[in-house]
């Protein structure tokens, strides 16, 4: 057993938990937060991605022994009170959605695309750096809209800040 | 149409729960009390089961129980069903071997369970599961249907001799032989339409509640179709009641048609939560998903087409074998079958056809309906063998079709199908304008220059939707009719709530169905619930499969919104002192025509509750319920062009290009179509050049995790470019046809159909990954 301790959608959080513990089972078991999914075994979907310090990590294959001390965000952190976060308003205005299992997962990921590439995306590349992210319902053609939509968004927010 | 009307690119409803982590899917479900089961599965493709240990693990750490196989047996638990009676052309019923939930002596695939662990936590009941000696007794296995099929082959069943389920035939066969002996010309092919495994990205999860005092189950389940597993898990399996057993099907990560079936997992769950006396939750893991969501296609076919002298189809014979896999799944029998054969006619005058199926078993995860579900391998057979006849007999392809395109309706074909309405030609049309056939040479020749080979291929697709109406499938041999019921509830504050037996899981229905309702009384869509997924909550229904949920679902929503406008009509004229004839309803209004005299449909709902004033006679209340049977199934149509690029020196084929004009008769939300269709597509082009779900010769899968079967990723397939032409359904009050596997069904042979133009012969089977089409192009260069 071990004892960590971290930021988890911006509340401080402590659990003692068995070192074999996955971060994705602590979210889902012990936080409730159920939103970040596992859609397969072998880390190759993505529906469990969250971010840790920022970057979009696996949750599924990070042990919580790993991550003493980090900040971790969900897809439950991201909007601002019932202000959606501009990936999660264009995944809805651009239907980049249909049954929403790797929803949180593909949002994650894309959030932290926009920002390693500054918002600066061509259909390309978000292709390539979806590649670690599973979807079976939507052929990914509105997904692709939905980042390159929010990458535009992203950079107006950023601007007016 | 109004902003939220049918025909509005309405932004769904269901978005903000799923894109801010609030969905709702079974194995967020908790509940006090819950334990957790983990199968023990067979290793061994065909084998018996000399003995279980489980003294060891009981003694393990949070062990609540481990159930056997055996105690299946001892409880009288049914076996599993198939539910679509098929019988062989000699008249005999099909051919089937038992498929107990756990197998107490034979394990015929591997990955059947035969021992179930319950303990307090996930990894307790994974623990102990390692801590169970399960003693088996290897068989020689089959896992090819050439290898069941031959002499001295091993046998699965002995109810099924020579492992062959049934030997089933359609059409007519001296008149298909005669046409074939006038014939100027004939063009056979030889096809494999590979194997497939749905993979919908929540895996299939269960969690049982069984309530002692009430004798009463609870079941959250991955289920397509609720009411049809309360059905099933009552009537046939012994396990409980179906007035004391509530099914909830929640949010559901996707289904393709794996999600329809019943399972013995969540069977098992539910029996264990009685016999444990605890909840039991159930959740698979990927591989679990590989190893036992029933498998999509896998036929292997012969078919000859004869023409005449002017390039006119005489007819069409085909023999092909279907796999089922080691038992027979709840549909399985009908799809290659009702589902396939009848639609081999395509979009073609075909006077005469003769088709052959023949089920096989083998020692194979049980196959039954993915996406389409024979009407994929119908499309391409059809439409690879309309692209080979055009290219044997020299003739363009897109003039081939339109040749023999059916242009009559209705139109019976000689495969039980009567088309009701279409326009092949429109769709065709569109598609060549919109991928500009005329400059394709130039395009080829440009591609030359840099060194690729750049293709071409057509897929003009027909399919059967709706998968009614009950008479018909019914004298098919479905066990359960596939109409659809619905019930308007309209609250005495005006709002509304339908309840639906369609179920959406990733459909948008909740948005659609509210768009109907929103249209018919002018009112917002905010005001509207769509209710669905609960047999408590949910009178009945059918489910959603088959691109059913807009033709039947949304039809019986139609009978019973006509229902309530009429009662509500009714109230409003006696409270507007107004003849009933004359009231209209605009804008959430009942108006009376040509006057300023309205009133607010919630007024004339409070009415309807309070009763104080209602015409006489009339009952209090404004809620009205249909059950929608339609009079034929119907007929989703389109053409699709691939254009794809192929570099000789790797074999990589890039999808260039595809255009995809479908005709869904009226379409109710557009943003919603199109994403069905995106789906499809990626699905039939995963086929086309990425998926197969493989097995060595002694039953292993080789392919069971995303890291060794090819699931289509973002940087697999292209943008889309997606257009309808319209012919409104005549069978169904909205004129819809139907889109959820269009797309799934028409893309793969445009696919093949395109890298065989590229490769300049046709030896290349799906899936057409870079290592095949790179050899089918030393293949060329060889026989040059």
């Amino acid at each position: 057993m071990s004892t960590v301790k971290l930021t988890v959608n911006g509340k401080s959080v402590s659990a003692t938990v068995e070192d074999r513990t996955l971060l994705v089972h602590l979210l889902r078991e012990n936080l409730n937060l159920t939103g970040t999914h596992v859609g397969c075994d072998t880390s190759q979907c993505g529906a469990c991605i969250v971010h840790i310090d920022g970057k979009a990590v696996k949750s599924c294959t990070t042990l919580v022994g790993q991550i003493d001390g980090a900040n971790v965000t969900t897809i439950e952190g991201i909007a601002k009170g019932d202000q959606l976060h501009p990936m999660q308003a264009a995944f809805r205005d651009n239907h980049g959605l249909q049954c929403g299992y790797c929803t949180p997962g593909m949002i994650m990921s894309a959030i932290d695309i926009v920002n390693r590439h500054a918002g600066d995306l061509d259909e390309e590349t978000v292709r390539h750096e979806l590649e670690g992210n599973i979807c079976r319902c939507t052929g990914y053609h509105n997904i692709v809209k939905s980042v390159l939509d929010a990458a535009g968004r992203m950079k107006v927010a950023q601007a007016a800040e | 149409m109004g902003v939220e009307g049918i025909g509005a690119r309405v932004a769904r409803k269901e978005d903000k729960r799923f894109i801010t982590g609030r969905g709702r899917y079974v194995d967020d479900v908790k509940i006090v009390g819950l334990t957790h089961a983990h199968f023990i599965r067979s290793p061994h493709a065909h084998a018996k089961v000399k003995g279980i240990d489980a003294s060891a693990a009981k003694d393990m750490p949070g062990v609540v129980d481990v159930l056997t196989a055996q105690q299946l047996v001892d409880d009288k638990i049914g076996n599993l069903i198939c539910g679509w009676a098929v019988s062989s052309k000699d008249g005999t019923p099909m051919k089937m071997g038992a498929w107990p939930a756990m197998a107490p002596d034979t394990v015929r695939f591997v990955g059947q369970a035969v021992a179930v662990v319950i303990a307090e936590t996930k990894n307790q009941a994974k623990d102990a599961a390692e801590a169970v000696v399960v003693t088996y007794e290897e068989l020689p296995a089959v896992s090819s249907m050439t290898a069941a099929l031959a002499s001295g082959a091993p046998q699965l069943h002995p109810e099924a001799p020579g492992n062959v389920v049934y030997d089933w035939a359609i059409g007519d066969e001296k008149l298909t032989n005669d046409a074939f002996s006038k014939a100027a010309n004939v063009v056979s092919l030889d096809l494999t339409n590979n194997r497939l495994v749905p993979n919908a990205m929540e895996p299939r999860a269960a969690v049982a509640e069984y309530d002692e005092a009430e004798e009463h189950f609870t079941l959250h389940t991955t289920s397509q179709n609720p009411h049809v597993a309360r059905l099933v898990l009552s009537a046939f399996y012994n396990v409980a009641q179906e007035h004391k057993l509530r099914v909830i099907a929640p949010d559901v990560g996707g289904g393709f048609g794996s999600k329809i079936f019943i399972y013995p997992e969540e069977m098992v769950a539910l029996w264990a939560s009685k016999k444990v006396r605890r909840p039991v939750k159930w959740t698979g893991d990927r591989t679990e998903a590989f190893l036992t969501d029933a498998h999509g296609r896998d036929h292997i076919s012969h078919a000859e087409m004869a023409f005449d002298a002017n390039n006119k189809i005489l007819g069409l014979r085909v023999k092909t074998h279907a796999n089922f896999g080691a038992y027979m799944s709840l549909f399985s029998s009908s799809v290659p079958t009702y589902l396939y054969a009848t639609l081999l006619s395509g979009q073609y005058n075909i006077p005469t056809i003769y088709a052959e199926v023949m089920g096989v078993y083998t020692n194979t995860t049980p196959v039954d309906a993915y996406r389409g579900a024979g009407r994929p391998e119908a499309s391409y057979l059809v439409e690879r063998l309309m692209e080979t006849s055009a290219r044997q007999l020299k003739v363009d392809p897109a003039e081939l079709r339109r040749l023999n395109f059916v242009t009559q309706f209705p139109h019976q074909t000689p495969v039980i199908m009567a088309y009701d309405i279409g326009d092949f030609g429109a769709s065709l049309d569109a598609a060549l304008k919109a991928i500009d056939y005329a400059g394709f040479p130039a395009r080829k020749a440009k591609a030359k220059a840099a060194g690729k080979l750049r293709g071409l291929g057509f897929s003009c697709y027909i399919e059967a939707c709706g998968i009614a109406p009950s008479k018909a499938v019914g004298s098919l041999g479905a066990g359960v009719g596939l109409w659809e019921s619905a019930e308007v509830r309209v609250n005495p504050v005006g709002t509304i709530e339908v309840l639906t037996g369609s179920h959406s899981h990733g459909q948008g229905h909740e948005t659609t169905f509210a768009q109907l309702v929103a249209d018919r009384l002018g009112i917002s869509v905010d005001q509207v619930q769509i209710v669905h997924g609960d047999t408590d909550k949910v009178q009945f229904g059918m489910g959603t499969y088959g691109s059913r949920s807009a033709a039947v679902g949304m039809s019986a929503i139609f009978k019973a919104m006509e229902k309530v406008e009429a009662k509500a009509k009714k109230i409003a004229a006696h409270l507007l002192e107004a003849s009933e004839g004359d009231i209209v309803i605009e804008n959430g209004e009942f108006k009376v025509a040509g006057t300023d005299k309205a009133i607010a449909l919630p007024m004339v709902a409070l009415a309807a509750y309070t009763a104080h004033n209602l015409p006489d006679g009339m009952e209090p209340g404004l809620k009205e319920g249909a059950f929608y049977d339609p009079t034929n199934f119907t007929f989703p149509a389109g053409a699709y062009i691939c254009e794809v690029e192929i570099d000789p020196g790797t074999g990589k084929t890039d999808i260039v290009d595809f255009v995809a004009v479908d005709d869904f008769g009226r379409l109710i939300n557009p943003m919603i179509v199109e994403g069905q269709v995106h789906g499809g597509l990626a699905q039939g082009i995963g086929q086309a050049m990425l998926e197969s779900a493989i097995y060595d010769d002694n039953g292993q899968p080789v392919t069971a995790s995303f890291m060794d079967y090819a699931m289509p990723r973002a940087d697999d397939v292209p943008s889309f470019r997606v257009s309808h032409t319209t012919t409104l359904c005549p069978g169904n009050p909205l004129g819809v046809k139907g889109c959820g596997e269009a797309g799934a069904i028409g893309s793969s042979p445009a696919v093949i159909n395109a890298i065989t133009d590229a490769l300049g012969h046709n030896k290349i089977e799906m899936p057409a990954t870079p290592g095949r089409v790179w050899e089918a192009l030393q293949l060329q260069q060889a026989a040059e």
